[in-house]
């Protein structure tokens, strides 16, 4: 499991800039990010190479951030590998609640949620699933 | 503790008795100082000598606000302006402000009428109060300041603004009483969170609120954050400033100081004087005072009047919370629907600030109402699904307590702004 940094946010210009310009100034550099909006707010999803600070930074700037622990999957870059990896899941009846995926260092990354943490996370000792840690992350990353 | 028992716990008769009295002199005064009062108590067919009783008083003309912006300046101002030794002003967001002159002895008035109030709180010479109203031309700041002075208190005239300073000097002077509105006292406790700085550390006890309606849950959110009895504190810069009514201990109805200012209630609609415990529009007569008397001052606040003597010993005259204001009344698809009502749904809640904001639209020639209200940070999560029960589960409380749906709009933690003086709760961009 890795630290994913969310962010509550209002819809209004600027606000994404403000939390980006917060990391850059604390040379915190962003792995992923992902945005999910409604009509009223949007919550920013972050992954970012020092998630404790990122927060901390933002929260004393009088945001609404907190840390939460999402899976973390590092598969080969081909068609196909992330059907197979989702597939164990599927057959369990372990729902996934988001997910997002990106590319980093010639791999194809995915981060998610499910519905039932504990069993998901048998079925990836049990698969062997490709886990990918949060120092890892960092380390490709540079 | 009763400042002044002589006034404040008069038999009834005597009460009636005095405001009689000071009633016929105070119409005999405007008679002769103010053509507006003269003009239309001419147009009435009554002199002065005609106001016998206090119960003469449903015969006298109405005042109301647009008759102080009518006369702007100084046009209902009885003494000559060598007698005034200071003037305050209402906020003029629509039209002319409204300008309140005062002589040496209306101050005098205030100062003792304030003191009672503050007598009532437990607020004594020992004790050092901090006067968080914004001082100037809002009588809030210099209203309070002067009652706590000539209590014999020590008075800390903080004023608004520069929050963490205040808070430290509540904690380093030990500073036992304070006066503000009751979204600031909230804007405090907000404040010191963040600061760090805990009840236990500060030595608050009692807190003066008013200038803006509030409620019970609001009470008890205050009283819990800050450690202190709040009690209600009420008055209107027209007929004087904070002062015209205070809570005693029983937090049952709040005392009027009805030897200067005498109150009605009143059907909005038709103007009847309504009985003894009817809710309707409170009406003010200034008893005593020189520099602007005022006959029948419509408030536009509505509330109910009580009678009967209370537990703490006083025999006064007690007006139940405010309600709404009959100009603050939203009407959104036909239904009555006031801004108190959305505030206490709100602070019944844990997941919400106890700030919020009413938006209504008209769409589609159709009434939208959005309530925007703010999730406190340890309820934030990055689930949607979560985040929009939360939203459902108020807009059902909403609807069961107001009869009409409202949208529900989530809004981080810190993005209302805080008032420090009366707070913008209300936005109307339907175009009627």
């Amino acid at each position: 499991m890795i630290q994913q940094l969310s962010v509550f946010i209002e819809n209004k210009s600027g606000t994404l800039l403000q939390i980006l310009e917060l990391l850059k100034n604390a040379g915190i550099q962003l792995v992923a990010t992902n945005i999910v909006d409604t009509m009223d707010y949007g919550i920013c999803r972050i992954i970012a190479t020092q998630p404790d600070l990122a927060c901390t930074i933002l929260q004393e700037a009088g945001m609404s951030a907190n840390l939460n622990e999402v899976f973390a999957l590092q598969l080969d870059n081909h068609p196909g590998s992330a059907a197979s990896a989702i597939a164990a899941f599927a057959q369990e009846g372990v729902g996934i609640i988001y997910l997002y995926s990106f590319l980093l260092g010639g791999k194809g990354i995915l981060i998610f949620r499910t519905d039932n943490p504990k069993r998901a996370e048998q079925i990836i000792e049990e698969e062997h699933l490709p886990v990918i840690s949060q120092e890892e992350l960092a380390e490709i990353n540079h | 503790m009763i400042w002044n028992p002589n006034k404040e716990c008069m038999s009834r008769e005597e009460m009636r008795e005095l405001q009689g009295r000071r009633l016929h002199k105070i119409v005999d005064y405007v008679y002769h100082n103010v053509p507006f009062y003269r003009h239309k108590l001419q147009e009435m067919d009554i002199e002065p000598d005609d106001i016998k009783t206090i119960d003469d008083i449903v015969r006298l003309p109405f005042t109301t606000k647009q008759d102080l912006r009518d006369n702007y300046p100084y046009g209902l101002q009885a003494a000559p302006q060598s007698e005034i030794v200071r003037v305050h002003a209402s906020s003029g967001t629509t039209g002319n402000p409204t300008i309140v002159g005062y002589t040496r002895k209306d101050i005098g008035v205030w100062s003792e009428c304030m003191s009672r109030c503050l007598n009532a709180y437990g607020i004594t010479r020992e004790d050092t109060f901090s006067v968080a109203y914004g001082y100037g031309l809002f009588t809030g700041g210099l209203g309070a300041h002067y009652g706590v002075e000539n209590l014999g208190a020590t008075v800390v005239p903080a004023s608004t603004g520069n929050t963490e300073k205040h808070i430290r000097l509540i904690r380093d002077l030990g500073i036992t009483g304070i006066a503000c509105t009751p979204s600031y006292a909230l804007h405090l406790a907000e404040t010191m969170d963040k600061l760090g700085v805990k009840k236990e550390d500060i030595r608050l006890r009692v807190g003066a609120f008013g200038a803006e309606p509030w409620t019970e849950d609001m009470r008890r959110e205050i009283e819990s954050r800050l450690g202190l009895q709040g009690f209600n504190l009420y008055g209107l810069s027209e007929i004087m400033g904070p002062c015209v009514s205070y809570e005693c201990k029983e937090k049952h109805g709040s005392h009027i100081c009805e030897d200067h200012f005498f109150p009605e209630i009143i059907d909005p609609d038709t103007l009847e004087p309504l009985p003894v415990g009817s809710t309707g529009e409170l009406v003010f007569t200034t008893l005593t005072k020189e520099g602007m008397p005022l006959l029948r001052y419509r408030t536009r606040d509505l509330c109910s009047l009580m009678e009967g003597e209370c537990a703490c010993g006083r025999t006064s005259v007690r007006m139940g919370r405010i309600l709404g204001r009959s100009d603050d009344m939203l009407i959104i698809r036909g239904i009555n629907v006031f801004p108190s009502q959305v505030e206490s749904v709100i602070l019944s809640t844990e997941e919400f600030e106890p700030q919020y904001q009413l938006v209504v639209d008209r769409v589609d020639n159709l009434d939208r109402l959005t309530v925007r209200v703010e999730l406190r940070n340890e309820f934030m999560t990055e689930l949607l699904p979560e985040l929009a029960a939360l939203e459902r589960k108020l807009s059902e409380k909403l609807k069961s307590v107001l009869s009409i749906r409202a949208k529900v709009q989530l809004l981080p933690q810190g993005t209302l702004e805080r008032s420090q003086g009366k707070s913008k709760r209300v936005v109307d961009n339907r175009k009627l």
